[in-house]
């Protein structure tokens, strides 16, 4: 089967766009999911607490806790991890207070970011590394 | 749907009127990360709870948006206002399309 250059020319962009077309989708980094979930706004330093273990030994479950006064939602992210989002908290009328603790897969040593959408609309972030000895995503 | 999910929830009996509580959730899943690889180097399917949706007399408390690093049997902490008598409602929702529900009531007094 012979091809024109200009038949192999086409192929060859079809290709690659077919190729290009899935990264995005499989793999957001960190920054693009925290401007997703902030719409762009800046990001504070001050008013989100992560609580976490600064060593953990065993990546397939990490006790962590988010706390922010007032917060709406939290979200947290594990930049290391194959998937980075971890889980985003909504808290509704009736949450008692913007806190919450769950346990976590680390796939290995790495920051955990949360970021909290305050009372005001103002978004806050915060990160711990934490050093995991065994990870947690069988790999 | 997966095997032996069994909803475990811890909420105190009772309160006083607004008073914030304190509620534990454990759910049994094997939240199947669709990471992880079989004897034969094909991937397993992911297979998680995506979503839990805790309300109180219809009013909602908290909506977890839950991925698959969120580990083997979620488990969540948090809290809540009691403003009244009633139930606590809660919700899993699977990736699968199940839905696991459990209810508890707390009595003002």
């Amino acid at each position: 089967m012979n091809f024109t250059r200009r038949e192999t020319l086409a192929l060859g962009a079809a290709a690659m766009a077919v190729a290009a077309l899935p990264l995005p989708a499989l793999a957001k980094t960190t920054d693009e999911l925290i401007a997703e979930f902030t719409g762009g706004a800046d990001v504070a330093d001050e008013g989100v607490e992560l609580d976490a273990p600064e060593i953990a030994e065993n990546g397939n479950t990490v006790p962590i806790e988010v706390a922010a006064e007032g917060a709406s939602a939290i979200m947290v992210l594990a930049g290391g991890n194959p998937t980075p989002p971890v889980a985003t908290f909504n808290f509704g009328p009736l949450a008692g207070a913007s806190r919450a603790k769950t346990r976590i897969r680390l796939a290995g040593t790495q920051d955990v970011i949360a970021v909290a959408k305050l009372a005001d609309g103002s978004f806050a972030r915060t990160s711990k590394t934490v050093k995991v000895t065994i990870g947690g995503c069988g790999g | 749907m997966a095997d032996n999910v069994r909803p475990r929830v811890k909420v105190p009996k009772k309160a006083a009127a607004g008073e914030v509580i304190s509620i534990k959730t454990l759910i049994s899943h094997p939240m199947e990360s669709g990471q992880r690889k079989d004897g034969d180097g094909n991937t397993i399917p992911r297979s998680i709870i995506n979503r839990m949706v805790v309300d109180f007399n219809g009013e909602n408390v908290i909506d977890v948006t839950l991925e698959p690093a969120i580990s083997t049997n979620p488990y969540f902490e948090f809290d809540a206002t009691v403003p009244e008598s009633g139930e606590f409602k809660f919700t899993w929702h699977d990736d699968d399309g199940s839905v696991y529900e459990d209810t508890q009531a707390i009595e003002v007094g």
